[in-house]
């Protein structure tokens, strides 16, 4: 087995020297009851041809984003990673390291992560960011427990234009960790929100853009949050849009949760990516996850440590302020190298380039006589109204070679007026040509 | 040789040894480097992109007028500034990493090849399901392997991680007490846990009670069932425990679980002394997570991401979260409702469907070493590791007596009177060019040193470790204190001063300086 450098002499040897007569002897704890007397009824060992044929043939089942005229997003985004990107990333020294316990050989995983906080912190417009979470989704229900205990208080507000998989996290985790969460009805227009929040309120959660594409300013409802004492707590599910848009810092956030894969991680089918956290100065010893601070060594020269580890479960067990102890760390260099390569200036290029891609689409799909835009404000996605049920119509065109965005109601299969609804986003990736075969296949479709 | 190279060799002959004063603070192959944010030159990019024909942008008077604050790098800088800070990274790919309890592994590079391959790295979670049979596949054929690696008959993939997947396991309990009429309000946790246990069961509602640990490292039976009742809805025991030792009495203690109608919770973690050998649910263990980053050999990554799939009993199944995977007539089915067989799911617990990529590795792993393979693993981890013990015990000093799983657990009674400490043992180490063990956890024992090989050393890479094990032992007896307690001085940074970095947080870059006192 390739993988295993011992060889049958050394086994011998060793044993020898343990004194043990074989390797069972070893196993002698497991009760007699519970030992295997030889391999599970799984297949043999294979070389990497056999693997890779195997997978590879479950690899070409799939029709991947790249082959096709591509308009999905909803959480998830098509986006371009330069190639250096993924050549960093599989370093060795990056790629098999274990989270940074021993900070004097692991500066580098330490000063990258520093580096990712600052551009996290700078995205959101917040003060400060933590080294990563699971993903965009997990992170938001952290936020709504992070709120929890920094007010006091256990009634959580969730906007209908949150993401469906983050308002059903949510959801599981108010049931199981206990505290209530007043979710509203996914709906498309603007909710008034503040009629929500009252004392009890620990936070109330929205969407920038939101679930459905919906640019909104969230100032005012930051102004409400604070007035009776709660957190206005905001999600990202595009980061690239803050690019483009006024972060939610500037609107008053005290908590941002975000997703993180826009920037340098591929779609991988919904994992891994990488959940962002940033929040206000005030409120970092709430926070969950691991932290990246500045110090000095023994000889004054300046470096990094994992710190304010006094909230985290391996110090404080059952009092920590999460159960969180893996991050999302090689996800997170992806991201930083990604924010690197394109900085100040090819960041905002980047965002103008989606939100021109997507007006593009959007005035294109305008013109069929069956559609409807339903957005006022978008940033790369928007949705479309369709006089047919969207999930069909999906199916139909992925029938022709376009995957042409999500229905609704693959979210929302008990909401009847979802029925027609077709989430689309475009990206830098988008070509004329798609936007042409799109607009050909579903005039071929719709009647 | 012309006049030129022979006056540079002259002038070097002329130098003395030592380098020059270093003006850089760079030693050879060691470079400083600035943080990314310092190396700012306005305006540059290292990605050309077109600027997008004119537009009427639908921002409604929403766009950003502040700058953001990136700094402009081009591509050629971004490569060598990640690439140097990589130089400082220890790593398994650099040398034996004997982290007790974290099992680090070498991570093949088949596994990274097949991660991206287009039909796998290139779908989005959201396609039309007839998109993607493949991957339905694939993530069906990883868990018919994990559930036949451990008997169980179901198994959720969905948790991100080790701490994801405890809570999975643990919100499935309390759903199926609470079907059952009484949620219960206790979970019994051994103090040997790790932290990730005791801080699952308080996430979840419950209060944590300690049970303490016998002579030999194993849960003390008789404090355990003194602390059974009917209030109790779990206990969480890790096996092999973090000791490096199996619970001998796991059949019985499952038993006094089950009689007490709690569940038993199994903290997978170190899986890997007993995979293929050992399958949980002949334990008797109604639920446990497997590190897939652990086990299953996918690359740690500095600290993520990880997996951890939860495999489930006949009896918390019905509770596993969404989406599950079922098999339909002629093809793969995705469940992302409560609706159906999934009717009693706990929900959802993560975006998508679970960390595809990690599964891809993981089940590269697995085929790559079949059942025989996957058994060796776990008899070659077990051996490495028993081999460290057998060669150290008379030099560092053994927790408990008997043989050890995968790992070896010593306390610092070998260093006593000698002043030296885990902590300057552990950063000697360092100086010696291996990472250190994992210092002070298992919290049970004084000064603990876990000590990991894992399967993928070899012979002649563990005699050396030996070796410099038993020097430094030596040197530690022979009154070299202060070389311990300067110790790292090899490494781009000495010891770093944590207590200032928690008194002062400084979290982030910033043109000016950000520190000031933590905020309470």
């Amino acid at each position: 087995m390739r993988y295993l450098p011992l060889t049958g002499r050394d086994r011998a040897e060793m044993l020898a020297v343990i004194g043990a007569p074989s390797i069972d002897a070893l196993f002698a704890d497991v009760p007699a009851a519970a030992r295997l007397d030889g391999p599970v009824d799984l297949p043999k060992a294979m070389g990497e041809i056999e693997v890779e044929r195997l997978i590879s043939r479950m690899a070409a089942r799939n029709i991947s984003a790249g082959s096709v005229p591509f308009f999905i997003g909803s959480g998830v985004y098509r986006h371009h990673i330069p190639a250096a990107v993924d050549h960093l990333i599989q370093r060795g020294e990056f790629l098999t390291s274990y989270t940074p316990y021993q900070p004097e050989i692991a500066q580098g995983t330490l000063q990258y992560l520093f580096e990712f906080q600052t551009q996290v912190a700078l995205l959101t417009g917040m003060e400060v960011a933590n080294a990563s979470l699971y993903d965009g989704a997990t992170a938001c229900a952290e936020a709504v427990m992070m709120a929890g205990r920094v007010t006091g208080r256990r009634n959580a507000v969730l906007a209908g234009g949150v993401h469906p998989h983050y308002r059903e996290i949510c959801e599981t985790y108010a049931r199981f960790v206990g505290f209530a969460l007043q979710a509203q009805d996914s709906i498309l227009r603007d909710e008034d929100l503040a009629q929500f929040v009252d004392r009890d309120t620990s936070c109330v959660v929205v969407q920038n853009p939101d679930f459905f594409g919906e640019v909104r300013d969230y100032s005012e409802l930051a102004q409400i949050c604070h007035d009776a004492g709660a957190l206005l707590v905001v999600v990202v599910t595009e980061i690239l849009s803050l690019g483009a848009i006024r972060p939610p810092g500037e609107m008053g956030a005290d908590i941002v949760a975000a997703e993180g894969q826009s920037f340098g991680n591929a779609l991988n089918f919904g994992g891994p990516h990488v959940g962002l956290f940033a929040t206000r100065d005030k409120f970092v010893r709430q926070m969950p996850g691991r932290l990246v601070g500045q110090t000095v060594d023994a000889d004054g020269r300046r470096g990094w440590v994992l710190t304010l580890s006094t909230r985290e479960q391996h110090i404080r067990r059952e009092r920590a302020t999460s159960n969180i102890c893996t991050n999302s760390g090689l996800c997170a260099l992806a991201f930083t190298i990604h924010v690197a390569l394109l900085g100040e200036a090819g960041l905002r290029r980047l965002a103008s380039l989606n939100h021109a891609a997507a007006v593009l689409l959007a005035e294109r799909l305008e013109r069929l006589p069956s559609i409807r835009l339903v957005n006022r404000t978008f940033f790369n996605e928007f949705a479309i109204q369709l006089s047919h049920p969207a999930a069909e119509v999906v199916e139909a065109l992925a029938g022709k070679g376009v995957l042409a965005g999500v229905p609704v109601s693959r979210f929302y299969p008990d909401w009847d007026e979802a029925a027609g609804l077709l989430l689309l986003a475009a990206t830098e990736m988008t070509t004329a040509e798609d936007i042409d075969r799109l607009e050909q296949g579903l005039c071929e479709v719709l009647p | 040789m012309n006049d030129w190279s022979r006056a540079l060799s002259a002038n070097q002959a002329e130098e003395t040894a030592a380098p020059m004063a270093p003006a850089t603070g760079n030693r050879g192959l060691q470079i400083e480097e600035k943080l990314i944010f310092e190396q700012d030159s306005p305006g540059h990019c290292g990605v050309d992109l077109a600027e997008p024909a004119p537009f009427r942008s639908r921002l409604d008077g929403l766009e950003r007028q502040s700058p953001i604050g990136l700094p402009g790098l081009s591509e050629p800088q971004v490569v060598r500034h990640f690439t140097r800070l990589s130089q400082k990274n220890y790593a398994i790919d650099t040398g034996l990493y004997p982290l007790g309890s974290c099992t680090m592994k070498h991570n093949p590079r088949l596994n990274e090849k097949l991660a991206r391959l287009p039909g796998l790295a290139d779908i989005h979670p959201l396609q039309p399901v007839s998109t993607v049979p493949g991957a339905l596949e694939l993530i069906d054929t990883l868990a018919h392997w994990l559930k036949t690696l451990t008997g169980m008959p179901a198994i959720a993939l969905t948790p991100a991680a080790g701490a994801h997947g405890e809570l999975c396991g643990m919100m499935a309990i309390r759903a199926a007490l609470e079907a059952r009429g009484n949620c219960r309000s206790r979970v019994l946790v051994p103090e040997s846990a790790h932290g990730t246990n005791p801080a699952t069961a308080a996430a979840c509602g419950y209060t944590v009670d300690q049970i303490p640990a016998d002579a030999t490292g194993r849960v003390d039976r008789a404090a355990l069932e003194v602390k059974l009742g009917v209030d109790v809805a779990a206990l969480m025991l890790t096996n092999p425990n973090t000791c490096g030792l199996f619970e001998s009495e796991i059949i019985k203690i499952a038993e006094a679980v089950h009689a007490a109608g709690a569940f038993f919770y199994c903290d997978g973690a170190n899986f890997n002394a007993i995979v293929g050998r050992v399958r949980p649910a002949d334990l008797g263990i109604d639920c446990m997570h497997l590190n897939l980053h652990k086990t299953f050999s996918t690359p740690h990554g500095g600290g993520g991401p990880g997996s951890g799939p939860v495999a489930l009993t006949e009896s918390l199944a019905p509770y596993a979260p969404l989406p599950w995977i079922v098999h339909g007539p002629d093809d793969l089915r995705l469940l992302e409702h409560k609706t159906g067989p999934a009717g009693q799911s706990l929900g959802r617990l993560k975006g998508f469907h679970g960390q595809m990529g990690m599964f891809v590795r993981a089940l590269a792993y697995m085929m790559s070493h079949g059942s025989d393979g996957l058994r060796q693993v776990a008899e070659d981890a077990v051996l490495n590791a028993n081999y460290l013990l057998a060669r150290l015990t008379n030099e560092l000093s053994l927790s408990f007596p008997g043989a050890c799983m995968h790992e070896v657990l010593f306390d610092d009674s070998f260093l006593k009177e000698t002043g030296v400490t885990t902590l300057d043992f552990a950063k000697a180490l360092i100086d010696q060019g291996y990472h250190p063990m994992t210092m002070y956890f298992p919290l049970i024992v004084h000064g603990a040193m876990l000590v990991e090989p894992t399967e993928t050393e070899s012979k002649a890479s563990l005699d050396e470790f030996i070796e410099v094990l038993k020097a430094l032992a030596t040197s530690a007896r022979s009154s070299e204190l202060p070389h311990f307690r300067a110790a790292p001085v090899s490494t781009p940074r000495r010891r770093l001063d944590e207590t200032r970095a928690a008194r002062k947080p400084v979290l982030r870059w910033g043109p000016e300086p950000l520190e000031r006192d933590a905020p309470e």
